[in-house]
C-alpha cells in the first residue's frame, strides 16, 4: 500500500474513564471479580432522546463512540463506515431467543430481532449521519477489528476515499458472561490491579467500543500514523510468532531498536501469557513493554482499545497514569502492539508519531 | 496490483440442488425448492413454506466431513466451498497466498437454540458443544482449516448483502496484491430464530413467493451456501481451465433510510448499481441480465424496481429473481446468486422468475418468466440488499 494512513481522531467507551467530558486517565478504575463494565456517558448529550429509548446498550456505546470520534475530527461525512464486532448485538439476540422459547414461537415482537442483526451498529451510525457511503461489518472473532481496519486501509489506498471511520464494539451480557464462564475463561476472584501478574488460569472478561477517524491526508492535526497492521492465524508455535513479528518490522524497514514502546496483550492467563513472557526475553528484550488488559479486560475486539491507548500515548507524548508504569527518558515516537486472542488470532500494529 | 480479478471456480448448495449440476437442472426445469419443513423443527411448520437443503444434519456431516455437532451453517459452507475449490483445480494451491472470506447472519444459531432452552431453565445446563461455534467467525474457521487456508480468514455480516460484500472484499485483497486466491461467498442455515424474526416483521408469504408480481405477499426463507474462487491474472494464466469470467464491478452503498425497510425510491439500490457500473466502466446498455435481489416483499420489489427504472429506463435488460427458486437464503444469497450469475455467462442462459403472473403496475418492465438458452450474456449485474440499508451490487463480465 502506497498511501500513508493517519489517525485523525479517536474515541473510546471502556471500563476506564476514557470518554468525553469525564475523561480521566490518571487513576486506574478498579474491578474485582471476573469482569469489567464500561463507564458509559450520559447519552442524552449525544443522541435524540427518542432515539435512545430504542437503542440497546451495544448500539449506544458503538454509535456514541463513532459520533464523538467524527465530531473530534471535524469530518461530517466519512467516505466509509467500518465496524468490527465478534459477538454482535448479544442482548437483543438473547431477548428474542428467550421470548421465542418461552412463548413457543408465538406472540413475538420484532424490535429485538431487528436489532440483533450484526450490522446494526454500523447501520445506526449511517442512519444518524444520513451517510450513503460504503458500510461494512466484520464479525470474525479475534480478527473482527483487524478486518475492519484492513478494509479502511485498503479504501484509503483506493482512489476515491480520503476519510473513513473504523472501529469495534463488543458487550458483555449476563447470559454471555454465564456461558463464557462455563468455558473456564475467567478467574473467580481476580482484581485488575494485579491481573497481569497473576500467572494463574483464566482472565477477566472485558468490553468496550473504540472508533477511529482515519485519513490519507497528512496534517499537523493528525494524532498519529498507522504505519502498518498485520494478522496471522493459528501460528504453529512461539518461534513462528516470533518470526512473523520480525518479518513485520523488516517489511516496514523498521529496526526493533526504533520501537520506543511495545504494548502487549497479556491478560493474566498462564497459558496465553507464555508467548508474551517468551518474547519479552527474546525479541522484546531491552524494549519498554506495557500491558493494557488490566484497563479493559479480555474480549475479541480488545485490540481496538490497544490502538486507542497507543494513539493517546503518541498524542500526549506520555503514558497515562492508569497504565501504572513510570516511563521516563526519551519521548515515545514509535509503538508496536502485539496481541493474540485465545492463541488463535494474532495481530500486530505499528504506530508512529 | 492485479488489474483483473477472475472467477476460476464455483460451488453452490441450496434447496434446489446440492451442487452446480443439480442447481442448473432445477433452474432449467423450473423446479422450486420450497415446501414443508422436514429438517427444521419449528412450530410454524405447515404454516409457512421454507426452502430447505434436502439433507439432515447427519447426512450433511457425512458429506462435509465435519462433525455432526457443528452447525448446519458450517456444514453447508464446507460442502459448497469445497466444490468451488475443486472446480477451480488449482494445482499449486498450497504455494499460493490464499484466503477464505465468508459471510453469514445466523452462524451457529441452530445449535444455540438447542442450548438455550435448557440453559434458560438452569444456567448450568445446556451442552457447551452447542454454543462453542455460536460466533459467525467460527463457521468460517472450521471450513478454512479443512481447506488448509491460512493466510487470511475473515467473515462479514451485513444481513442479506453479506456475501456480496465478502466477494468484493476478496477481490480487493487480490487487487491489492495481498492474496493470490480467495474463496469468497457465504452461507446460512434455516433457524427458528430467523424464521420467527421475519415472521414478526410480517414479510413471509404463506405460499410460495412471487417476486415482482403485483400480488406478491412476501418472501420465503431458504438456506444454502454459494462460493466463487477468485484468482489474480497471474494465477489464472497458470490454470489448465479457462476462468469463467471477470468480476468487473462492485459497489456497496447505504440507503440510510430505516433499519429494516428500503426507501421508496431505492436510493441505496440505485447508488449500488450505479457505483458498480462506474467501477466496471460500463453503461446500462452493456448489461445483458440482472439477477434481482427480488425477495417478493412489497417493500423490496418496489424499491429495487424503482431504482432500476430510474437507472435503466427506457430500455431494460432481461432480469429475474432466482429467489423464486431458492427462497431468500439471507447471508448466502449474494454467494448463491453470484454463482448463478457466473453460470449465466458461461452457459448463455437466463433464469425464469417463477410464479410471476401479474406484473407490478408501477413498473414499466417485466422480469423474464421463461428459461432462455443460447443467449449472449456479456455482463451480469447481481443485486443484494439488506437490513441496515446495506445495498451491494456486483458485475460479472465475459472474458
Amino acid at each position: 500500500m502506497d498511501k500513508k494512513v493517519y489517525i485523525r481522531s479517536i474515541a473510546s467507551i471502556s471500563p476506564q474513564k476514557t470518554f468525553g467530558d469525564m475523561m480521566s486517565t490518571d487513576e486506574l478504575l478498579e474491578y474485582a471479580g471476573d469482569k469489567f463494565t464500561c463507564v458509559e456517558p450520559d447519552y442524552s448529550k449525544i443522541f435524540d432522546p427518542k432515539l435512545i429509548r430504542r437503542m440497546s446498550r451495544i448500539i449506544k456505546m458503538g454509535a456514541a463512540t463513532a459520533i464523538e470520534c467524527l465530531h473530534k475530527s471535524g469530518v461530517k461525512m466519512p467516505d466509509a463506515i467500518l465496524t468490527g464486532t465478534a459477538y454482535g448485538c448479544l442482548e437483543d439476540t438473547s431477548v428474542f431467543l428467550t421470548k421465542l422459547i418461552e412463548n413457543r414461537e408465538d406472540m413475538l415482537t420484532p424490535t429485538a430481532f431487528i436489532q440483533s442483526t450484526h450490522n446494526t451498529v454500523g447501520a445506526q451510525i449511517a442512519l444518524i449521519l444520513k451517510c450513503h457511503n460504503y458500510n461494512n461489518t466484520f464479525v470474525h472473532r479475534g480478527f473482527s477489528f483487524e478486518s475492519a481496519l484492513l478494509d479502511a486501509m485498503l479504501l484509503l489506498n483506493e482512489n476515491e476515499n480520503t476519510n473513513v471511520l473504523a472501529g469495534a464494539v463488543d458487550e458483555i451480557t449476563n447470559n454471555s458472561h454465564r456461558i463464557l464462564s462455563r468455558f473456564g475463561l475467567y478467574k473467580h476472584h481476580a482484581s485488575n490491579r494485579d491481573l497481569l501478574l497473576s500467572n494463574s488460569k483464566g482472565t477477566m472478561a472485558g468490553e468496550g467500543a473504540s472508533f477511529f477517524s482515519l485519513t490519507n491526508q497528512s496534517s499537523p492535526e493528525n494524532i498519529a500514523q498507522l504505519v502498518a497492521m498485520a494478522t496471522f492465524y493459528k501460528p504453529l508455535d512461539i518461534e513462528e510468532t516470533e518470526k512473523n513479528i520480525v518479518y513485520f518490522l523488516e517489511d516496514m524497514s523498521t529496526d526493533m531498536n526504533d520501537i520506543d514502546l511495545v504494548i502487549l496483550g497479556k491478560n493474566g492467563d498462564q497459558k496465553g501469557d507464555k508467548v508474551y513472557d517468551h518474547l519479552s526475553h527474546s525479541i522484546f528484550k531491552n524494549r519498554e513493554t506495557i500491558g493494557y488488559k488490566h484497563l479493559c479486560g479480555e474480549y475479541p475486539t480488545a485490540t481496538a482499545f490497544a490502538v486507542w491507548l497507543a494513539s493517546t500515548i503518541l498524542q500526549n507524548k506520555m503514558v497515562p497514569g492508569f497504565v501504572g508504569v513510570e516511563k521516563n527518558g526519551s519521548p515515545i515516537k514509535k509503538i508496536l502492539i502485539y496481541n493474540h486472542y485465545e492463541r488463535i488470532h494474532h495481530s500486530l500494529f505499528l504506530l508512529s508519531a | 496490483m492485479s488489474a483483473s480479478v477472475l472467477v476460476a471456480g464455483v460451488g453452490v448448495m441450496s434447496s434446489i440442488g446440492n451442487n452446480v449440476a443439480e442447481s442448473l437442472d432445477a433452474l432449467e426445469s423450473g423446479k422450486a425448492g420450497m415446501g414443508d419443513m422436514h429438517y427444521l423443527d419449528s412450530l410454524l411448520n405447515g404454516k409457512l413454506p421454507v426452502a430447505e437443503v434436502k439433507f439432515s444434519n447427519q447426512q450433511l456431516a457425512t458429506i462435509s466431513g465435519l462433525s455432526s455437532s457443528v452447525s448446519r451453517t458450517a456444514q453447508l459452507s464446507m460442502i459448497a466451498a469445497r466444490e468451488a475449490l475443486n472446480d477451480a483445480s488449482i494445482k499449486n494451491f498450497d504455494q499460493l497466498r490464499t484466503g477464505f472470506i465468508s459471510a453469514n447472519t445466523v452462524a451457529g444459531m441452530d445449535k444455540t437454540e438447542n442450548f438455550f432452552s435448557e440453559f434458560l431453565s438452569d444456567p448450568s445446563k445446556g451442552k457447551l458443544r452447542d454454543v462453542v461455534h455460536h460466533e459467525c467467525g467460527s463457521a468460517s474457521e472450521l471450513v478454512a482449516d479443512e481447506l488448509a487456508i491460512r493466510n487470511y480468514v475473515t467473515t462479514i455480516s451485513t444481513a442479506c448483502s453479506s456475501s456480496a460484500n465478502s466477494i468484493f472484499f476478496g477481490a480487493r485483497l487480490i487487487k491489492h496484491n495481498m492474496l493470490d486466491v480467495v474463496i469468497a461467498g457465504g452461507t446460512d442455515a434455516l433457524t427458528k430464530f430467523t424464521l420467527n424474526g421475519f415472521n414478526t416483521l410480517m414479510i413471509l408469504d404463506q405460499n410460495f413467493c412471487k417476486p415482482f408480481d403485483e400480488h406478491r405477499q412476501g418472501l420465503n426463507l431458504g438456506e444454502g451456501a454459494g462460493y466463487v474462487v477468485l484468482v489474480s491474472e497471474r494465477v489464472a494464466a497458470s490454470l489448465e481451465k479457462n476462468p469463467y469470467c471477470r468480476l468487473s464491478g462492485y459497489c456497496n452503498a447505504n440507503d440510510a433510510y430505516h433499519q429494516t425497510a428500503s426507501s421508496p425510491n431505492g436510493t441505496g439500490s440505485f447508488m449500488a448499481m450505479k457505483g458498480a457500473l462506474d467501477k466496471s466502466e460500463l453503461s446500462v446498455n452493456d448489461i445483458s441480465y440482472i439477477n434481482l435481489h427480488g425477495t417478493g416483499t412489497q417493500n423490496n420489489d418496489i424499491s429495487e424496481g424503482t431504482a432500476i427504472k430510474d437507472l435503466f429506463g427506457p430500455s431494460y435488460p432481461k432480469m429475474s429473481s432466482t429467489k423464486s427458486f431458492t427462497g431468500h437464503t439471507l447471508g448466502a444469497s449474494g454467494g448463491i446468486e453470484a454463482v448463478f450469475s457466473v453460470l449465466a455467462i458461461k452457459h448463455g442462459i437466463i433464469y425464469p422468475n417463477l410464479r410471476l403472473t401479474d406484473p407490478m403496475k408501477e413498473l414499466p418492465f417485466v422480469p423474464e418468466t421463461k428459461f432462455l438458452k443460447n443467449q449472449n450474456i456479456e455482463h451480469v449485474l447481481s443485486n443484494s440488499f439488506g437490513f441496515g440499508g446495506n445495498c451491494s451490487s456486483l458485475i460479472f463480465s465475459k472474458i
